[in-house]
This record gives structure tokens, sequence and C-alpha cells, in this order.
């Protein structure tokens, strides 16, 4: 029985312990991304490569998904608010749960699956290939031409995604709440303009992406660099890829919310 | 010029717990084609990676040109790097480029060379190795003795001194073996290179090789050419050569007694 | 996957999110009616701002026409004062009244301007005299107590 207690906390001491080495070793990895960027806007073109991989390929699930959700928004909304006879609010309120929270948070939640499970992937395919380590034998170092450039690339991406999310949430809100039940587009717009601030919601519901891209094409990145070689080492390495991104982004979320709009 | 391009001293290494090599001694002439073999795991390919200064021995020195490798700074490993063409086990080519991009890929990187240049570079390179016209296909499309080829092309694009190839012959067919081993000896004559090879194939091997190396227990069990090792009276390199089941490397692992085992 | 491709398409994800943003910008936030560009200043002094916070709209007749800079406390007479900018299109004579009003019932608290009818004009760094602080819910309530109880004497 002791011996059960004792192995549980060496588990957890262990574990803990491993984190933390993940965790330097993932500050380290970022501070070679920044000293090897050079190449990555010198030679344009690797990270605009990469700015389609991670980007324009997200854009379908981005544009879709924002579109139900903006849809839902409006309908959800719609029937709480009118119980309250605040029917004309609904504008105002799509509009500053996309850009607030739902733009940069769900956006960040289905990059992690779509692009960062790929650069996962690809990146653990290239180390059990061998090919990171053909690449340094050629005296080419692996961090400036293949992780720096998708680091960067994703740090572009994730901002013009959500704010894409959010413009075609707003455009799908306006799809249910004016066209279809029949709320009164005047007063959609006006209201929302009146209450959205640009600097206070916009542009923070924008710093939130720009801080979601950093931690998911990190953890993303080092994940695939991390991964032992074997088929299933790179699986497991999506799989933690997606669920540690899900949470940072959700963690960070609340952290950044809490001194931003509180 | 000093005659070892390589040379290995006194070099002790491991991963961790176990020794891997222990207080060992090689030289690589100039000029030559070395082979080292040994039993799967002793240590062959960490010998390359040691040269190739992607690891750091834990006492000794690996001297390449008479340069210590793991005393280097950056721009010294970069420098001895570019001296060395390295053919991994299967390839690894790049995926996501042509045939012809993997093997412009070195020289794109570090020259300046126009594009019309490097082009005729890569057919010339592809033409040694007999893939020329298979220089616009994808490395998923080639087949694993054809993919190694374009890997050597690659390796040798700068026109190194050294060369090192890492299982060269695993998994070939008997024509892609014999193509290989021609194209190592032709490649190393023609570029005045320096090529060690990593093996456990004795019959190709000893049918090219200048010397040859047998790594055993993380020390040099025997060195010697070709000839003199057919010859040689070591139990360790007769079982090797003569490929026999049981020998100074035993059949079975350390195990309890078979009977304790059968629980009797 | 040629670079011309690459690059049209990723012109494209580009351009679709600064359209997004302006759109975003314009048609969803207010940053137009944010820009007020020629503002000048005037000072007034209140007992109690309330809720007042910088960024608040100042309105006149119900229409924005300027807002909140800063709020500083003066250590020299205890009272709070407050920095708004107002828009340059706009003049305000001199007895101009400045209160302090809630949007809605329970909403943010704004400056309203209530013209006077002095022929002086508010000129930039003037000072607002007749000023009205904010409603505190603790003094309304003990003040109706108050009431309630005198009426009973």
């Amino acid at each position: 029985m002791v011996n059960k207690l004792l192995n549980f906390f060496e588990q957890l001491g262990s574990g803990f312990r491993a984190r933390l080495i993940k965790l330097g070793a993932g500050t380290r990895l970022f501070f070679l991304i920044i000293i090897y960027s050079a190449d990555s806007f010198k030679r344009i073109h690797l990270t605009i490569k990469e700015i389609y991989f991670t980007g324009v390929l997200s854009l379908v699930i981005i544009v879709v998904s924002a579109f139900f959700v903006g849809m839902v928004l409006g309908l959800q909304g719609y029937y709480t608010l009118e119980k309250y006879g605040s029917s004309e609010a609904i504008g105002v309120l799509v509009a500053l749960a996309l850009v607030r929270e739902l733009g940069p948070v769900v956006t960040a939640l289905l990059f992690a699956g779509r692009a960062g499970t790929a650069i996962t992937a690809e990146i653990g395919l290239m180390k059990a290939t061998e090919q990171l380590s053909a690449m340094e034998m050629m005296a080419v170092s692996p961090v400036a031409r293949i992780i720096a450039p998708r680091f960067w690339a994703g740090m572009i991406s994730m901002p013009i995604l959500a704010t894409i999310f959010s413009m075609v949430g707003i455009l799908g809100g306006y799809v249910i709440a004016v066209i279809i039940i029949g709320v009164d587009e005047g007063a959609f717009w006006s209201q929302m303009q009146a209450n959205v601030d640009f600097h206070n919601d916009i542009v923070d519901g924008a710093v939130k992406s720009i801080v979601f891209g950093f931690a998911c094409t990190m953890i993303a990145l080092f994940e695939g660099l991390d991964a032992p070689p074997t088929a299933e080492g790179v699986s497991r390495a999506t799989t933690r890829t997606v669920v540690i991104s899900s949470l940072a982004v959700l963690g960070l979320d609340f952290v950044l919310t809490s001194f931003m709009f509180v | 010029m000093k005659k070892n391009l390589v040379s290995i001293e006194k070099l002790s290494f491991d991963y961790g717990k176990e020794s891997l090599h222990k207080d060992i001694n090689m030289e690589f002439a100039r000029g030559k084609v070395s082979a080292i073999m040994g039993g799967s795991g002793c240590g062959k390919t960490t010998i390359l990676k040691l040269i190739g200064g992607q690891l750091v021995p834990k006492s000794g020195k690996v001297v390449v040109d008479d340069a210590v490798v793991h005393e280097q700074d950056r721009s010294g490993i970069f420098n001895l790097r570019r001296k060395m063409g390295m053919l991994f086990q299967h390839g690894a080519l790049f995926t996501d480029l042509s045939v012809f991009e993997n093997v412009a890929f070195p020289m794109r990187e570090h020259t300046n060379l126009p594009e019309s240049i490097i082009k005729d570079l890569v057919l010339l390179k592809l033409n040694a190795v007999g893939l020329r016209g298979a220089h616009k296909k994808m490395p998923a499309e080639l087949s694993g003795g054809m993919a190694r080829r374009v890997a050597l092309a690659r390796a040798i694009a700068l026109d190194p001194d050294i060369i090192m190839y890492d299982e060269p012959f695993a998994g070939l067919d008997p024509i892609s073996m014999a193509v290989i081993c021609d194209l190592i000896r032709t490649l190393n004559d023609a570029l005045g290179a320096t090529s060690i090879i990593v093996t456990h194939d004795v019959a190709e091997t000893f049918s090219f090789a200048d010397y040859v190396y047998f790594l055993a227990d993380g020390v040099v069990a025997a060195e010697g050419s070709p000839k003199e090792l057919l010859a040689s009276k070591l139990p360790f390199v007769k079982q090797f050569i003569h490929s026999e089941k049981d020998g100074p490397v035993p059949f079975h692992t350390d195990a309890p007694s078979y009977k304790s085992d059968l629980g009797l | 996957m040629d670079r011309i491709k690459l690059d049209i398409w990723v012109g494209i994800l580009v351009t679709i999110g600064v359209i997004s943003l302006f759109g975003l910008a314009t048609k969803v936030g207010n940053l137009t009616s944010n820009s007020i560009k020629n503002t000048y200043s005037v000072i007034a002094h209140f007992e109690n701002i309330g809720g007042l916070k910088p960024k608040a709209p100042v309105k006149s007749a119900g229409v924005v026409v300027g807002r909140v800079d800063t709020i500083i406390f003066d250590t020299n007479a205890y009272h709070a004062v407050v920095k708004i900018n107002i828009d340059g299109r706009y003049i305000f004579p001199k007895d101009t009244f400045a209160n302090i009003y809630t949007a809605g019932l329970l909403g943010e608290q704004y400056v309203a301007l209530e013209a006077g009818g002095d022929l002086e004009n508010l000129v930039a760094n003037d000072r607002i005299m007749q000023t009205q602080d904010a409603v505190v819910l603790e003094k309304l309530i003990s003040q109706f107590l108050y009431n309630s109880a005198s009426k009973e004497e």
C-alpha cells in the first residue's frame, strides 16, 4: 500500500521533471529559431511555401466553421435575448463573442488540429527518415531551413485566419438574424458599431490570436522534433500536439481575458 | 600533406549507461576506401556520426584534416562538413523535392552558381550514378536502389574529400549491390576522395575495399587489408568472414539457466 | 508546387485577411467614428466621478462630441480633475454644464454637456465651471431614508 503511494509520487515527480525538461528544451528551440530566422525572411519563398501549407489549406475549414459558429450564435443568442426584449442586441452579442473569444480561440483549436498535426507529422517523419540528419551533415542548419520558416508561417497565418473567422462568423450571424429571422438590419449593425470598440475588442482579439499562434506553432514544432523516430512515436507526437495546444490555448485564453477585458 | 585525412585517437563513447567504444584508434588514409565492419549494434554508425560532429566523444578525439572535430565552433564544423558527403542508410532524400532538386540542394545552399551551371552539374552527377533520365521524378516514385543512387549523387554534389556510407548495401538486390560497389570504387578514385564504409556485407566489401576495421565489444577486434583478414586466424574474424552461426559472438544472449526459466 | 501558384494563393489569403480586418474595423467596430482629428481639451472639476473612465464618451444632446482624456486627483483641493477632448467642430459656451450620467439603467458612465447661454465660448485649456457629480447609489439611498424618516416626523 505504502509502496503504491510512493510509486504514485515517484511517477508524479518524474513526470513533472520530464515536463520541466521539455519546457526548457522548448524554450531553447525558440531561441534557436530566433537566431536562425534570417533565412526565413531573406529567402522569403521558404516562408511563403509554409504559409500556403498552414494558412491557405486551413481556409476551408476556418471559413465553414466560422459560418456555422456565427449562425449558431445568432440562433441561440436571438432566442435568449428575445426573452428580455433585447433581440436588437443580437448584433452586439455575435460580434463581441466572436471578436473577443470565439474568433481567436476556435481558430487556434482548429489550427492546432489541422496545421499543427501536419507540422508535427511532417517534422517527425523527416527526423525518422534521417532527412534532418542528412541536412545537418550537408552543413545546412535544419532549424534555419525547415523549422524557422514554419514558425513564422504559423505566426503570420494565425492572426489572419482568426480575423477571417470573426468576419465570416459575423456574416453568419447576420444571415440568420437579419435575413432569416428578420431582425432589423440597421439595428443589427448600428448597435454593433456602438458597442464594439476597435482598440479594446478587435485589437485585443488580434493580440490573443498572435499569442495562440505562437503557442500552437511552437508546440507543433517541438513535438515533431522530439518525437521518437518510429511510426508509433510520430503518431503519439501528433496526438500530443493537439492535446497540449488545446490546453495551452484555453489556459492562455483565460489569462489573457482576465487582464484584457476585466 | 598528412597521410591520414581522418584519424580517431583513443576514442571512448557511450550512450548514457553502456559504453559503446573503449579507447579505440583508427586511421583512414587519403584516397583509400576503408570499411568498418562488425555485428549489429556495435557502434559502427556512431563512428560516422562522431566524424561528422553530430556526436561528441566522451574522451579521446576525432581529427579530420588536422582539426579536432568536437573542438570546432559553428563555422569550423560548417567548413568540415562542406568537405564531407554522407550517404544514409535509406537514402534520406528530401521527400518534398524532386530528384533534380535533391541533388541541386547542396549546390544551391553553399554556392552562388547560376542556374544553368547548377543544371549541368546536377545532370553530370546523376549521369555518374546512371540516373540522369530520372531527374524529374519524386523520391516516392523511386525504388530503394535508385533512391540510394540519387542520394549518392547528392553526397558527391560538391566533390567532397570524405565520402561516408552508412550500410550502403542493406536491402539491395544483387544487381543494385554490384552497381553500388562499382560506384563506390570508381567515384573514390575519380574524385581522389577518402571513402569510409560502414557495413556488415563481407563479400561485396572485401572485393573493393583497401583496408578493413572490425569492431566488437567496443574495441577494434581486427584490422588489415582484405587479403590479410581472409588469412587471419582470429576466431572473431573467422566467424564473421565465414558466416558461422556460433563462435566468439555467441548465439545465445545471456540468460539464466534453461532449467530455471522453465520452472523445473 | 511551383512558386507562382504558391505566391498567388498566399496573396489571396493575405488579401482576404486584410479585407476581413478592414471589415471588422469599419463595419463592426467604431474606428471611423473614433478618429476625431481636431480636438481641443477642456478641464472640469468633480467632487465624485463615480465610475467614469478615460475614453468614456462625452455627449451633448445624446450625440458623441468628444472623449474623456485623463482623470487625475488634485491633492490641493481634493477633487477629481477630468480632462476631456472635444471635437473641434463643436463649440460650447463658457457656462456649459458638465454632468456625469449613466447610459441606460446600469450602463457605462459618460460626461454630458448641456450648453448654457454665454456669449463667450470655451477655448482650449479652459475650465468648465458648472459641474454635477455622478450619482452615488449609497448617497441616494441614505438621502431617500433621510427623507422618508423626516416625513414620518
